[in-house]
């Protein structure tokens, strides 16, 4: 039989605010277990949690970039339950009136868009860590790391839309570069700040009705999604196929040995009992507060494709590649403001400048060579200073000079001659050396002028601006 | 009633009285009055430092606060730092609160002397101070007798002068019904009046602080010292703080006091009634009007009120879970045993019974037919309260069915416990402002009348205690 595979994600985004959601403790990672906290975080006895407004226009950030419908009155609920790192006892979370939902994206898989459905998007707090494996823990016991207790999250849930582990993982790329372009969360899987969750279900291709699904957890990176996903789908199948039944229950990704192994059962699922939080008055979004965080929207990188095309004359994959980040959008278009020739700056930046930070490993904006610089670089070229080889010597030497562009093309040697009395003078000594060849050219093979320039950029030590002698060649020749 | 050590801060401003000599006046009362086992810890040493310093300021002409020399009793489940907070329970005997509540520090600041922490129902869920980890109180008036709960620490601590005026909460009457029990004034204000942030939640859209004082001026000057807008807690209102004290106006004229028949019921004591309406008789007399108001909602005030208080109970407590501070089982075999025991030790029956209770309403399966169904009566009963507010300036009755019961009569019996809240409830409930003020006695047991007013009208409510205190009813 065909299956098909139906998938919806839940994915949690740390977001990137300098303080906790409910109170002043700082949000920084890598500090001493238990040093960031304080009787809030730590659920003392009487303390009280105090919203940090910047969630609020983070979270709406995310909304407006998802086309969600912003709930302007929305209210915190508490999830309770019992873990040793969650110290309320109860997470402050959102149920019944989420600040955003009924908002979409698109996805391109193989060159189709596909659109992604988001049930709601809510504020939450973070837990804190439980330590119970490693090596300076002793068997019987387990550590807490309160630390990460507040941190704001966003979690964002999908309608359950993707049909395979590739689209999927297209979905959360895309829902990792929508929160960097907007600043809210550095989207690093490994350490946690972007997580992801899976609901995975088949059913017969062409039935209506869902199966039976399972939740897939731990998978750290967009790629553990996928392999996860795929494997789940087909372990499945297999059950269907050898007449069993899917089992609802929670899976935990094991990336180590490539397989999923049951975390819980239904029968062990929690009744979270969400009722709203007294402590925490409703959240009131007035249109003056949603004016101001649309005004500080960043535009978003489908928009962004689509201008690059159309105000460059890119295209569609170097639009694309060239808007996958925030960062490499910025640096191009810093550099082509100066530059005005749209395609032969996105390959530079596509080419040399990607090739470096590569293996920099550095984000654009950090790179030696900045946007200026590559601008700088690309005249050099337009204005017949520098020819398109030499331009690479000097890119690999701006990684360690500091020079203006045009001070160390000199230092290099590398200024093309454009003067035309050399010119002129190297095409004639040229000409004369070669009579035979003058005399083929002339009896109609002008393919012989290749050869001619060549033999120019040889004597020149390739300083020799190519167009120039070729225009100069042309003219002797008819001479 | 006057005292002997009433308050005066002219006198204390004048040299006349030292601040010292207060603290060892009410250091010795409190000695005397061990047997009622109104304190559980007694700041001797650090009130009295307090003291000295206060004194010395005084002699250099240095500046003091409003409240300068007022020597305040607080009940355990407010955080006062470096001290207790037992909150009554053995889940936190030994548990010092690193930070202070926002009460406190407004108190500190104006110069008051804490003078140590009250005796309460544990985790202040209790009618009758019997639910204390620490033992019962008694009340001063007749020794086999409860003085109410849950604050019954800080009423007896007034009521037997060892302070001018001590806190409380007040989640569902746990102030006005021992205020009404030993004679004492018990102010609780509105919802929103003052801070929450450090007292140990029970019920965290009812948990209210108040006041319980001897007179209504020191009720006055205490509540617009403690009473404001705090960045740590949203849920308290952005609202200007009039100068209480200063306004205490005991004219009725121009009031209409608005009467429930609703609190006027079968069940409610035969002396009782009469003296409260001879109090009405009293105050139309002096000018105010009477009109009778309804309040149909009433009949449900107890069923909502254990719905939705024990349903935020349930979370509130969860954070005692032996995992960070407070009480631990030994030795459990796994997490989970942990919690189990702990809570089941650490707790008292009648904390576990609340957090059962709202456990369940709160269970997938249940919570629309008790919780959400208790938040849309709620709703009416407010509507109710909003309704009447329009017609009178004063909700008057009586503040409890009875007076002081004997210590061990309801003990064994929830539900007969759970309705001493009758007429308190509904002002939590509302989240109106609302006092108990001593208004005669029955076979020689205190009792008080309820006042309620609509939100942020305390002055009101003050007011007119002061009308009834100048009538020297007890």
């Amino acid at each position: 039989m065909q299956y098909e595979a139906v998938i919806g994600l839940e994915i949690h985004a740390q977001l990137a605010t300098q303080s906790k959601i409910f109170c002043s403790c700082s949000t920084a990672f890598g500090a001493a277990p238990n040093t960031q906290v304080c009787p809030v975080c730590l659920a003392l006895p009487g303390a009280l949690p105090v919203l940090n407004e910047q969630v609020v226009s983070f979270a709406l950030k995310m909304g407006l970039a998802t086309r969600s419908r912003i709930n302007m009155t929305n209210q915190f609920a508490r999830k309770n339950y019992f873990y040793a790192d969650l110290p309320k006892g109860y997470q402050i979370s959102q149920f019944e009136l989420p600040i955003c939902e009924h908002g979409h994206l698109n996805i391109s898989v193989d060159g189709q868009y596909k659109q992604i459905g988001i049930t709601r998007i809510h504020m939450e707090e973070d837990a804190g860590k439980s330590i119970h494996d490693e090596s300076f823990v002793n068997r019987s016991e387990s550590l807490v790391d309160l630390n990460r207790c507040g941190v704001p999250l966003i979690e964002i849930v999908s309608e359950p839309d993707m049909r395979s582990a590739d689209e999927a993982a297209a979905y959360l790329t895309k829902i990792r570069q929508l929160v960097r372009y907007l600043g809210i969360c550095d989207g690093n899987m490994e350490e946690g700040s972007l997580r992801c969750d899976a609901n995975v279900s088949i059913r017969p291709v062409g039935q209506e009705s869902l199966g039976v699904k399972t939740e897939l957890k731990n998978m750290n990176s967009i790629k553990n999604v996928e392999k996860a996903i795929d494997y789940e789908i087909k372990r499945q199948i297999d059950v269907l196929e050898d007449g069993g039944e899917i089992v609802q229950e929670t899976l935990l990704w094991d990336p180590a040995k490539n397989e999923a192994r049951t975390m819980r059962g239904k029968e062990d699922a929690h009744d979270y009992r969400y009722f709203p939080d007294p402590d925490l008055v409703p959240v009131v979004i007035d249109d003056t507060w949603l004016a101001k965080v649309r005004a500080d929207m960043p535009e978003l990188p489908d928009e962004r494709r689509e201008r690059f095309e159309k105000e460059y004359g890119l295209p569609a994959y170097d639009a694309e590649v060239l808007t996958t980040s925030r960062e490499t959008a910025d640096y191009f278009e810093e550099a082509v403001i100066k530059t005005n020739t749209p395609k032969r700056t996105a390959n530079w930046v596509m080419g040399e400048v990607m090739r470096l930070s590569n293996e920099l490993n550095l984000g654009l904006s950090r790179l030696p060579v900045t946007a200026e610089k590559l601008a700088d670089l690309i005249r050099a070229i337009e204005q017949g200073d520098i020819s398109q080889s030499a331009a690479k010597m000097v890119f690999e030497a701006l990684r360690t000079r500091k020079e203006p562009v045009a001070e160390l093309i000199d230092q290099l040697g590398l200024r093309q001659v454009s003067d035309s009395g050399a010119l002129e003078e190297m095409v004639s000594k040229v000409l004369a050396d070669h009579p035979e060849e003058v005399a083929s050219y002339k009896n109609g093979r002008k393919n012989v002028i290749g050869f001619f320039v060549g033999s120019v950029m040889r004597l020149s030590k390739g300083k020799a601006d190519p167009k120039r002698v070729n225009e100069i060649l042309t003219r002797k020749l008819a001479e | 009633m006057t005292h002997p050590l009433d308050y005066n801060p002219e006198a204390i401003r004048a040299e006349h009285v030292s601040v010292r000599s207060r603290v060892e006046a009410y250091l010795k009362q409190i000695e005397q009055h061990k047997s009622l086992n109104a304190f559980i810890h007694v700041f001797a040493g650090s009130a009295l430092k307090q003291a000295d310093t206060l004194d010395d300021k005084i002699r250099q002409g240095t500046q003091t606060g409003k409240l300068a020399g007022m020597v305040i009793a607080v009940k355990d489940n407010i955080a006062v730092k470096d001290a207790t907070l037992t909150c009554g329970s053995k889940m936190l005997e030994n548990y010092i609160s690193p930070y202070a509540a926002t009460v406190i520090e407004r108190l500190l600041a104006e110069d008051a002397i804490i003078i140590g922490k009250t005796n309460l129902d544990e985790f202040a869920m209790g009618s009758s101070n019997e639910n204390s980890y620490f033992g019962a109180v008694k009340n001063p008036h007749d020794t086999g007798r409860v003085p109410g709960g849950s604050s019954g620490g800080s009423a007896v601590a007034v009521a037997a002068g060892m302070c001018d005026a001590a806190l409380g909460s007040d989640t569902g009457g746990s102030i006005r019904q021992p205020a009404s029990f030993t004679g004492t004034i018990g102010l609780k204000p509105g919802y929103g009046r003052v801070s929450r942030y450090g007292l140990v939640a029970f019920a965290s859209s009812l948990d209210q602080i108040g006041v319980f004082s001897r007179t209504p001026s020191v009720a006055a000057q205490t509540l617009a010292v403690i009473a404001g807008a705090d960045k740590r807690d949203s849920t308290c209102a952005d609202e200007d703080v009039p100068d209480y004290h200063a306004r205490l106006n005991p004219s009725m004229k121009d009031i209409t006091l608005g009467i429930p028949e609703e609190y006027f019921q079968d069940g409610l004591d035969g002396d009782i009634r009469n003296g409260v309406r001879s109090l009405i008789d009293k105050m139309r007399e002096a000018g105010a009007r009477v009109r009778e108001i309804a309040l149909p909602m009433t009949e449900y005030a107890i069923a909502i009120y254990y719905i939705i208080a024990t349903a935020e109970a349930s979370s509130n407590l969860a954070r005692f879970d032996g995992v960070r501070y407070g009480f631990r089982a030994e030795d459990p075999g796994d997490l989970n045993e942990m919690y189990a025991q702990t809570r089941a030790v650490g707790f008292g029956e009648e904390v576990r019974r609340r957090i059962m209770l709202g456990t369940y309403v709160l269970s997938a399966g249940y919570y629309d037919a008790y919780y959400r169904k208790a938040l849309q009566v709620r709703r009416k009963l407010k509507e109710d309260f909003d309704n009447a507010f329009e017609h009178c300036d004063l909700i008057v009755s009586p503040t409890t069915p009875t007076p002081a019961f004997a210590l061990g009569e309801k003990a064994d019996d929830p539900l007969a416990m759970y309705l001493q809240d009758i007429y308190t409830v509904s002002a939590n409930l509302a989240g109106i402002p609302a006092i108990s003020v001593p208004a005669g006695t029955s076979n020689g047991l205190p009792y008080g009348m309820q006042l309620q007013a609509a939100p942020f009208n305390e002055q009101k409510l003050l007011n007119a205690a002061q009308f009834i205190h100048s009538l020297n009813l007890t």
